[in-house]
C-alpha cells in the first residue's frame, strides 16, 4: 500500500493537473508563440536569401533568437489570468510553500511552450538548411535553454503582474538575463556545425539551468508577494 | 482567538485607517460596514495575512501572525471579490484543486456542490454559469474547508434570496460550532448576535 500523500505533494499535483487542463482548453493561446516561431522561419528564406549556404550560416543564431523571442512572448501570460481572477491570492494565502507552487506553474509553462518548440525545431532546421551536424546539439541546447528562459521569465512576470500593460517592462527586466542563454545556446549549435564538440556551451547551459532552477522559484515567490501587496 | 492591537495601514503614505483594535473569540461574527473606499477590503486582506499592517500587530491564538503563518493559513479561508474560479474549468475541477491547497475537506466536492444548489452542473464549464452560480461555486468552499476563521469579502454579491438565507444559516452554524466569521456586505443580514464594525473614510473606526 502506498504511504498517505503529503498535503504539499497533493497541492503541487493538483496545480500541475489544473494548469495542464487549462493549457489544453486554451490551445489557441498556447499555440501563438509556436506559430510565431514557425512563421519567422518561413519568412527568413524569403526575405534574406533562399541560398542554402548563406542560410546555413545564419541558421544557428536565427533559430535561437526566434526561440528567445517566442519564449518572451509567452512569459507575460504566466501569472496574468491567475492574477485577474484571484487565483494568485489563493495561492499566496495557501499554507503550502509558494516557491513549490511557482515551480509547478513554471514546469507546466515549459511543457506547453519550451518543449513543443524544441520538438518543432528540426522542422525549422530543414527550412533554414541547417547542416546535419547541428540537429542534435540544437535540440539539446533548446531543451536546456528554454527551461532556463521559462524560469527567468517567471521572475519578470511576477514582478510586472500587477502593472497594467507590463509587457514592455517585462521585456526590459528579463532581456539582460536572457542574454547568456542566447549566447551559449547559439554557440553550441554553431560549434557543432563548424565540426567542434558542442559539449562546452551545452555544459554552461546546463549550469545556467541549474542555477536558475535554484534561484528563480524563490525570487518569483518573493516578487509575487510584493506585487500583491499593492 | 483573533486579535488586532492598534493596527494602522497606509497606502502610498495615505492612511487608510489607524488605531484599530478588535478582538474576536470562537463563535463571534463580525460584519464590517462602511461607504465605498472606507477600507473594508483592506482590513479583510490584513486579517487574511495578505497585507501586513504598517503599525500594530495581529495575533492568532495569542501568537503574532508573522510567526506562525503556515499554521494560521491552514486555519483560515479567505474569499475575496475575485474568488479564483476559472471559467474554463468545471465547478468540480475548480473546487477539487482549490480544496487540495488547504487542509483536507469535511465533505466531498459533489456533496458541497449539491448543497449550494449546483447539482447537475458539476461538469459544465464555469464561464457558461451565471454570476450568481459562479459565486455559489466559490461559496461551496465554505462547506469543504475545515478552517476555523472565515474571511468573506462581499459573499452575498449576485446571490438570490434563497441563497442568502442558506448562506446565513451556514455562517450561524459555523459560529455555533466555535468558528469565527468576518464579512463585509451592504445588505441587512438576519444574523442574530453579529457584531458590527463601521469604518469611516480616512478616520478612526
Amino acid at each position: 500500500m502506498a504511504a498517505p500523500e503529503l498535503p504539499v505533494t497533493k497541492a503541487v499535483r493538483a496545480l500541475l493537473a489544473r494548469d495542464l487542463t487549462l493549457a489544453i482548453r486554451h490551445r489557441g493561446e498556447m499555440a501563438n508563440p509556436l506559430i510565431f516561431f514557425v512563421m519567422v522561419a518561413t519568412l527568413v528564406p524569403l526575405g534574406v536569401t533562399p541560398e542554402a549556404r548563406e542560410l546555413a550560416r545564419l541558421a544557428p543564431g536565427m533559430i535561437w533568437v526566434m526561440a528567445l523571442l517566442s519564449s518572451l512572448l509567452s512569459a507575460e501570460t504566466l501569472f496574468l489570468s491567475d492574477h485577474r481572477d484571484g487565483t494568485l491570492e489563493q495561492l499566496v494565502l495557501s499554507p503550502q510553500p509558494l516557491w513549490l507552487l511557482v515551480l509547478a506553474k513554471v514546469l507546466v509553462h515549459w511543457l506547453v511552450t519550451g518543449l513543443p518548440l524544441t520538438l518543432l525545431s528540426p522542422l525549422l532546421g530543414v527550412m533554414l538548411s541547417l547542416p546535419a551536424a547541428g540537429y542534435g546539439p540544437m535540440m539539446a541546447s533548446l531543451a536546456l535553454g528554454t527551461a532556463a528562459l521559462s524560469l527567468i521569465g517567471a521572475i519578470g512576470a511576477a514582478l510586472t503582474v500587477a502593472i497594467p500593460r507590463g509587457g514592455l517592462l517585462l521585456s526590459l527586466i528579463v532581456m539582460p538575463l536572457y542574454m547568456p542563454v542566447l549566447i551559449f545556446g547559439a554557440s553550441a549549435v554553431q560549434q557543432a556545425v563548424d565540426g567542434m564538440a558542442p559539449s562546452g556551451p551545452l555544459a554552461v547551459l546546463g549550469a545556467l539551468l541549474a542555477f536558475s532552477c535554484l534561484m528563480s522559484p524563490f525570487a518569483t515567490a518573493g516578487a509575487l508577494r510584493v506585487s500583491l501587496h499593492g | 482567538m483573533l486579535e488586532c492591537r492598534e493596527i494602522a495601514y497606509e497606502r502610498d503614505y495615505v492612511p487608510v485607517f489607524s488605531g484599530l483594535s478588535l478582538s474576536l473569540s470562537g463563535g463571534d461574527m463580525l460584519q464590517v460596514s462602511g461607504p465605498n473606499g472606507a477600507g473594508k477590503t483592506t482590513l479583510l486582506r490584513l486579517l487574511a495575512s495578505s497585507l501586513t499592517p504598517s503599525e500594530g500587530e495581529i495575533l492568532w491564538r495569542g501568537i503574532p501572525l508573522g510567526q506562525r503563518l503556515g499554521e494560521f493559513r491552514n486555519d483560515m479561508l479567505y474569499l475575496g471579490h475575485q474568488p479564483g474560479i476559472k471559467g474554463a474549468l468545471s465547478p468540480r475541477e475548480n473546487l477539487a484543486w482549490l480544496e487540495s491547497l488547504g487542509a483536507p475537506g469535511r465533505e466531498t466536492v459533489d456533496a458541497a456542490l449539491a448543497a449550494v444548489g449546483l447539482a447537475g452542473l458539476e461538469d459544465v464549464p464555469c464561464h457558461t454559469l451565471s454570476a450568481g452560480q459562479q459565486r455559489r461555486v466559490a461559496l461551496a468552499r465554505l462547506r469543504l474547508s475545515p478552517a476555523a476563521l472565515w474571511i468573506l469579502d462581499e459573499p452575498f454579491t449576485a446571490i438570490d434570496r434563497d441563497g442568502v438565507a442558506a448562506l446565513e444559516a451556514l455562517i450561524l452554524e459555523h459560529a455555533r460550532q466555535g468558528g469565527i466569521v468576518v464579512l463585509t456586505t451592504h445588505q441587512a443580514l438576519g444574523l442574530p448576535g453579529v457584531r458590527l464594525l463601521a469604518l469611516e473614510p480616512h478616520g478612526r473606526a
